[in-house]
C-alpha cells in the first residue's frame, strides 16, 4: 500500500506546486494593473481624454498623445498586415519545404529577436533620412509595422497551418485552383487565428517606446495631427517624458499614471474587440 | 466538308468513343523519390462498370487510384512515366489543365471531409469555383445531386446548418453528393465506408450500386466481402504489381494467381 500512498501524495504536492506558480503569475498581473488603476484612474476625467496638455504638462490633458498612438497604431497594421498575411500564405501554402523555405522562416525568427531600440535606428535610417520622410507619423508607423511584420507572420503561419491537409485535397479534388481554395477554404478556417495574432501585434505596437523615439515622437505638441507628415505625440513616450524629462516632474506624475491607465484601457480595448471578432468568425465557420 | 460528311464523322467518333474503355493505363510506373510504388501497369475499365482495387496495405492500390485525377501532383518527389488515359486522352500530357481535368473525375476519400460550411455550400463548392454562381442553377443541381446520394430527405429542411452537424455516415453521402455535383463521368472511392458504422456502410454500398447506372466506379477497398458485393471487376494489387484483374465473380471463384487466393481467403493481408 505504501508506494500507492507516497504517488498520491506526490501528484498532490506537484500539483499544489504548480496551481501555486500559476496564481502567483496572475496575481502579478493584477498587483500592477491595480497599482495603475488606483494611482492614474483619479485623474482620469473628461477633461484629461481631451484636452490638450498645459503649464509644462502638468495641468490639461494628453489627446494628442491618444490620437498620436492611434494613428499609429493604424498606420503600422494598415502596412504591417497585409504583408505579413501574404508573406505568410507564401511560406505555407505556396514555398515547398526546401532550405529557402527553412532560410526564410529563420529570418522571420530572428527579425522577432531584433531589440526594438535597433529598429528605431532602423526606421530613422531609412525612413526618417534615406526616403526624407522626416520625424512622421508615416516614418514611426513602417518602423512599427516592421516591427509587428515577424509576429504577424509567425501567428498567420500557425493558423494557415492548423487548417487540415484533408479539406484542401478535398477542394482540389473538385476542381478549385490553388488560389481558390487557400481563399474559400483555408483562410475562412484560419480566419479567428489570424485575428489574433492582429491582437498581439496591436498589443505589442501601441506599446512601443524606442522605435518611435526617433522616427516620430514629439516630446510636446499641443495640436493634432494634420497629416501622415506631421510628427505627434504618442502615449508610451509621453509617460516617458512626464517621467524623466517634463518641466516640474513632481506635478506632472499624477499626469503618468493617468497616461498608462489610458494606454492600458486602449490594449484592453483593442483586445476586446478582436476577441468579439474571431468569436464571430468561428461561430461563422461553424453554423455556415 | 458537307454537312452529311460532318454528321457522319460525329458518328464514327460516337460509335469509337463507345467501344473504347472508359479509363485505361499503359504501362504506368510510379516513383516516390527512389521508390518505385506501381510498376508497369496495365488497366483499363469499361464505361458503367464498378472496378474494386483490392491488396494489403502500402500495395499502391490508393497510389494508383489517384492516377485518374492527377492527385499525386499534389506531392513532392512523385515521377510518372507511361499512359493514363481518360475517355481516350492522355491526362498527363503537357496541355491537360489540371483543375478542369478534376471536374470530370469525382473522388470520394476515407475520411468524410465536408467543409467547414453549411450542407448547401459544402454540395454547391465544385460549382461556384468553376463558375457557377445562378442561384437557381445552384439550388436545382445540389438538390439533384442529395437525391443521388441519398441524403436529400435526411437534410432538406436544414441546408442552411453546417456539415459538422451530421453523422459520419451522413457526412460521407454529403460528401458523394459533393462529388457528383460537378457531373462527373468517373468517380475515385478511396475506401470510402473504412470510417463508418455497418449501417453506414450498407446505405453507401447501396449507393454505388444506384450510381453505376450512371457514372464509372473505381473503388478501394479492404474488405473483401465489400468487393465482392459492389464491384463487377476486380483488380489485385500485391507490392506495386497488378497481380490478376477479372471479373469479381470469376475471381473470388476461380482465382489464377496463388497470392491472390492466398489474399482473398484471407490467409496475408
Amino acid at each position: 500500500m505504501m508506494p500507492f500512498i507516497n504517488k498520491r501524495v506526490k501528484q498532490k504536492a506537484a500539483f499544489s506546486f504548480f496551481s501555486l506558480i500559476s496564481v502567483m503569475v496572475v496575481a502579478i498581473l493584477f498587483i500592477i494593473l491595480g497599482f495603475i488603476i488606483v494611482r492614474g484612474a483619479s485623474v482620469i476625467n473628461w477633461e484629461f481624454l481631451t484636452a490638450m496638455p498645459d503649464e509644462g504638462m502638468t495641468k490639461g490633458g494628453i489627446l494628442p498623445a491618444i490620437v498620436g498612438t492611434l494613428c499609429l497604431v493604424a498606420g503600422s497594421m494598415i502596412f504591417a498586415f497585409p504583408v505579413g498575411v501574404l508573406s505568410a500564405i507564401y511560406l505555407n501554402e505556396y514555398l515547398k519545404e526546401n532550405w529557402l523555405k527553412k532560410f526564410m522562416r529563420s529570418m522571420t525568427n530572428n527579425l522577432a529577436g531584433i531589440p526594438s531600440i535597433v529598429f528605431g535606428l532602423f526606421g530613422m535610417a531609412l525612413f526618417v533620412n534615406k526616403l526624407k520622410f522626416g520625424d512622421s507619423i508615416l516614418a514611426g508607423s513602417l518602423t512599427l509595422g516592421l516591427l509587428a511584420l515577424p509576429v504577424i507572420i509567425r501567428t498567420t503561419e500557425e493558423a494557415l497551418k492548423s487548417v487540415p491537409d484533408h479539406l484542401r485535397i478535398g477542394s482540389y479534388a473538385l476542381g478549385a485552383t490553388k488560389l481558390q481554395t487557400i481563399r474559400r477554404v483555408v483562410l475562412p478556417i484560419a480566419a479567428p487565428n489570424i485575428t489574433t495574432g492582429l491582437i498581439l501585434s496591436i498589443s505589442r505596437v501601441s506599446g512601443e517606446t524606442a522605435p518611435i523615439l526617433f522616427t516620430v515622437a514629439a516630446y510636446f505638441i499641443p495640436k493634432l495631427p494634420h497629416s501622415i507628415f506631421d510628427q505627434a505625440m504618442a502615449l508610451p513616450y509621453h509617460l516617458y517624458v512626464l517621467t524623466t524629462s517634463g518641466t516640474n516632474i513632481k506635478e506632472s506624475m499624477p499626469m503618468a499614471y493617468g497616461t498608462a491607465f489610458v494606454l492600458i484601457m486602449l490594449v484592453l480595448l483593442a483586445n476586446l474587440l478582436a476577441n468579439t471578432f474571431r468569436h464571430y468568425f468561428s461561430k461563422k465557420n461553424k453554423m455556415n | 466538308m458537307k454537312e452529311t460528311d460532318i454528321i457522319q464523322v460525329q458518328e464514327l467518333k460516337n460509335t469509337t468513343i463507345e467501344n473504347l474503355y472508359k479509363a485505361e493505363t499503359k504501362k504506368v510506373n510510379l516513383f516516390y523519390k527512389d521508390f518505385q510504388a506501381l510498376k508497369n501497369i496495365d488497366f483499363a475499365v469499361k464505361p458503367n462498370t464498378v472496378t474494386a482495387l483490392i491488396g494489403p496495405s502500402g500495395c499502391g492500390k490508393s497510389t494508383f487510384l489517384r492516377l485518374f485525377n492527377r492527385m499525386n501532383d499534389l506531392i513532392d518527389g512523385v515521377k510518372i512515366s507511361g499512359e493514363v488515359i481518360l475517355d481516350g486522352k492522355n491526362i498527363y500530357e503537357k496541355n491537360i489543365i489540371v483543375d478542369e481535368l478534376r471536374k470530370s473525375v469525382g473522388m470520394v476519400f476515407q475520411k468524410p471531409n465536408p467543409f467547414p460550411k453549411s450542407i448547401f455550400e459544402n454540395v454547391a463548392y465544385g460549382l461556384r469555383v468553376n463558375g457557377e454562381n445562378n442561384k437557381n442553377r445552384l439550388e436545382e443541381i445540389v438538390e439533384k445531386s442529395l437525391i443521388q446520394a441519398a441524403l436529400w430527405d435526411e437534410v432538406k429542411d436544414k441546408l442552411k446548418k453546417s456539415a459538422y452537424e451530421l453523422s459520419g455516415g451522413q457526412q460521407q453521402r454529403l460528401c458523394i453528393a459533393r462529388a457528383l455535383a460537378i457531373e462527373p463521368s468517373l468517380i475515385l472511392m478511396d475506401e470510402p465506408a473504412s470510417a463508418l458504422d455497418p449501417i453506414s456502410t450498407a446505405k453507401i454500398e447501396e449507393l454505388i450500386y444506384d450510381l453505376k447506372n450512371k457514372y464509372t466506379i473505381i473503388i478501394v477497398t479492404h474488405n473483401m466481402q465489400q468487393a465482392g458485393r459492389v464491384s463487377d471487376y476486380t483488380a489485385f494489387f500485391y507490392l506495386g504489381e497488378l497481380i490478376e484483374f477479372d471479373k469479381t465473380k470469376t475471381m473470388f471463384i476461380n482465382p489464377i494467381n496463388v497470392k491472390t487466393q492466398n489474399y482473398i481467403t484471407g490467409r496475408f493481408g
